[in-house]
């Protein structure tokens, strides 16, 4: 195994014990820390279906910030969208055989990389000329965009200007889930898919200590999960029942 | 126009989203509560020695208990959504007035102190610690937040400031760093009763002056009982109906609603406020203490129901909180919603009113006694966001409105950017309906001031009617900086006691035949 090999070795099972932990416990965390009271913004569902449905249009549509700004929801929604086509697209390389919807969409969506990338250009925009945003930005939100845009325009790059390997990619990464050291194939030295794997292990690293909790945290928001029914029944959290002793 | 020592917005036909002027407002402080006024509500009288590490310990006590702080501070990402959705940040341009930056000031510090991104690369990701000038900041910035939630409903996780408002004021208010308004109220709502410190026999006066009030009006004896014991209906309202204009034309409204329903009512000289000030200042145990009246209240006088008057925090806490705070109410009759609200209780008499022949219907309205209004509605920021009315989400639209509606032939809505669940606060709610943030409360009213301005101009509108005390009392002292007159502002039953005839009422055209006494 080449030293390259060993390190991505190394950083990709630190990265998904990082990842994977991280979540857990952050989700755990969310799921025990009581709602004491109802807080839906209303007009609010009345049914658990309903809240289901509200969820959905939250998640899938992006409904609020549609009816906040369209520019910033065109490129948010246009950016995540791309980020799962592409990630869906993805599984190719760690599948064998592949899933065949997977390959039926792969020669479209690897063009969803520029997607991606102009969603997330727009956004830094955004970021940069909007005085409002502009002020509320930290360093890491800056480099929160960067760091993905390096992902989407390195991904990018190894399937439109500088061939890499894939067979040799796919194989190591199929390895590192078999946990099969013995044939494992080193990693190609080019530099798209170096920086392009680099930036993901860091991405996943730091997917939990970030703003990037606003994955898990969504449905966990009270003004957005909970049913509007409070006078029908009694909603009371643990450590307020304490009080009524 | 009234007088300021600032500057009054421009109302424009269109409305615009100012460039940032940061530090506008970072002057303006809210009066600080006296040792006395906190102490009375179980927190330290003045800025404990400890405070920075006490603080610290409170926000890790609240990060435990509240789901909604913990995932909103966890979870914004900075997208801007809210930025330009505040009344205080379009109305002052300061930035720490949009909600992300208010909210970031807790942020900030919950970084620092909780996260591994705060606590070893403070720099990058924004976290600072919790210094003097960052609490100065605090104490500023989260007392120009009327709660009002419009944030919330544009941001893509619903982040409300709202929740982070009342969790940083908990935090101050529990290291003796307390509001003088909300805090000085509360302790008069423990010890006499309600808001305005009335003692029993006050209200009683009132009520007796208004039942005189009435029949020299209508020559029909409607009752405004107090401490009826056996009666049916218990209605808690806010104190200001009972003297506040024109908030007490609205009380008269629901008396005179009452006795045509024939229904056996009364108020309460215990739970003599509708208001809760716990909620503006976060804290459960004083929200839970205030509520807990009400059913002291309900349990002694041996009501079946409840109903409030016309108040928009007060809804909320009685809508959504009041079964969590004070319940389980399994001693009222279950056919009724446990509250209702006023407008709901009118609202059924209109519709079983419907179908019934004229002389048969239980209120007899004239809209033609409104004609010399037309009215638009002014949605109440806790009515319209944080809670309903009837069985269909967005009923807290559609009552209010009817019950307008039924009571009046002129009504128009203002534009739909600044109605329903897109409604601005009026500028005094949650804690800021005091004089010491007059420019706050100013500024925070643009928005409205501008859309009511386009109705006046578009289609005459002469009146605003409103359905919260706090908007109530607020639009009466602002509209005269913008140049209107205080006296548009209206009470949705007065509306309603306008236009009811009542039963054994002598009707204006035999009154004119007859005395022609009108001249009183």
């Amino acid at each position: 195994m080449s030293f390259l090999t060993i390190v991505f070795t190394a950083l990709f099972y630190a990265a998904t014990l990082l990842l994977v932990v991280g979540l857990a416990r952050r989700i755990q965390l969310y799921w025990k820390t009581p709602a004491p009271l109802k807080i839906p913004t209303t007009p609010a569902p009345t049914t658990t279906g309903g809240v289901v449905m509200r969820m959905f249009r939250e998640v899938v549509f992006f409904e609020s910030l549609f009816k906040s700004t369209k520019w910033t929801w065109i490129f948010g929604w246009v950016f995540h969208m791309a980020l799962f086509a592409v990630l869906f697209r993805h599984l190719r390389y760690f599948e064998e055989p592949v899933w065949a919807p997977v390959v039926w969409v792969s020669p479209l969506f690897k063009y969803m990389a520029f997607a991606m990338v102009i969603g997330l250009l727009g956004l830094l925009g955004r970021r940069m000329f909007v005085d409002r945003v502009r002020y509320i930005s930290a360093p890491s939100d800056y480099l929160m965009l960067l760091l993905l845009l390096g992902i989407g325009i390195s991904g990018a790059m190894t399937t439109f200007v500088a061939h890499t390997d894939v067979v040799a990619v796919k194989s190591f990464f199929r390895h590192l889930m078999a946990f099969s050291f013995d044939t494992m194939p080193n990693v190609p030295a080019d530099f798209t898919i170096v920086v392009h794997l680099s930036l993901v292990a860091l991405l996943m690293i730091i997917f939990p200590i970030s703003k990037l909790l606003h994955v898990p945290g969504v449905f966990f928001s009270p003004t957005r999960n909970q049913v509007d029914n409070p006078r029908e029944q009694r909603h009371i959290a643990d450590w307020a029942r304490k009080l009524e002793e | 126009m009234a007088k300021a020592d600032f500057e009054i917005p421009e109302l424009k036909e269109y409305p615009e989203i100012p460039p940032i002027q940061p530090g506008a407002m970072a002057g303006t402080k809210a009066y600080t509560a006296k040792p006395e006024m906190n102490e009375a509500l179980g927190f330290p009288g003045e800025l404990v020695g400890d405070w920075q590490e006490k603080a610290i310990e409170h926000m890790g006590d609240l990060l435990g208990k509240y789901r909604s702080l913990q995932v909103f501070l966890d979870s914004c990402v900075k997208c801007g959504s809210c930025t330009d959705k505040c009344h205080y940040y379009i109305g002052t341009a300061d930035p720490k007035n949009m909600p992300v930056a208010r909210q970031d000031l807790l942020r900030k510090v919950y970084r620092r102190y909780f996260t591994f991104a705060g606590k070893y690369f403070p720099k990058l990701v924004g976290a600072e610690d919790l210094t003097k000038e960052v609490l100065d900041d605090w104490y500023s910035y989260f007392h120009q937040c009327s709660q009002c939630r419009r944030c919330s409903v544009f941001c893509p996780y619903g982040i409300d400031t709202a929740e982070i408002s009342m969790a940083a004021r908990e935090i101050m208010d529990r290291i003796g760093l307390g509001q003088k308004y909300c805090n000085e109220i509360i302790g008069k709502v423990f010890k006499v009763g309600n808001n305005l410190g009335l003692p029993g026999p006050a209200l009683e006066d009132t009520l007796e002056g208004l039942e005189e009030d009435v029949f020299d009006e209508t020559g029909v004896e409607v009752k405004y009982p107090l401490d009826k014991k056996g009666a049916d209906i218990l209605l808690v309202t806010p104190s200001a109906d009972f003297f506040a204009e024109p908030h007490v034309d609205g009380l008269i409204g629901y008396g005179k609603v009452f006795h045509e329903a024939g229904a056996n009512w009364t108020l309460s000289s215990k739970a003599s406020e509708a208001a809760n000030f716990g909620m503006f200042i976060g804290s459960y145990e004083n929200m839970r203490k205030i509520s807990l009246r009400i059913r002291e209240a309900a349990l002694e006088l041996g009501v079946k129901r409840i109903v409030f008057g016309e108040c928009g925090h007060a809804w909320r806490v009685a809508y959504s909180f009041l079964n969590t705070l004070a319940g389980p109410w399994d001693f009222l009759d279950p056919n009724y919603p446990v509250p209702q609200h006023i407008c709901e209780y009118t609202y059924n008499i209109l519709q079983e009113d419907k179908d019934k022949p004229d002389e048969e219907k239980t209120l007899k309205l004239d809209k033609s006694l409104n004609d010399d209004m037309v009215v638009t509605f002014h949605d109440s920021c806790n009515v319209a966001r944080a809670t309903r009315m009837g069985d269909m989400p967005g009923g807290q639209f559609v009552i209010p409105r009817e019950v307008i509606k039924a009571a009046c032939n002129n009504y128009v809505d203002m534009d739909p950017d600044t109605t329903h669940e897109k409604t601005f606060c009026c500028g005094g709610g949650g804690g800021l309906l005091t004089d010491d943030l007059m420019e706050v409360r100013v500024k925070g009213a643009k928005p409205r001031m501008e859309a009511l301005q386009n109705v006046i101009e578009e289609n005459g509108v002469t009146n605003m009617a409103a359905i919260c005390a706090i908007c109530k009392a607020q639009f009466t002292k602002i509209l005269p900086y913008y140049g209107m007159d205080m006296d548009m502002i209206v009470s949705v039953h007065q509306l309603i006691s306008n236009a009811i005839i009542l039963t054994g009422q002598q009707t204006e055209d035999e009154d004119e035949d007859s005395t022609g006494d009108d001249a009183e």
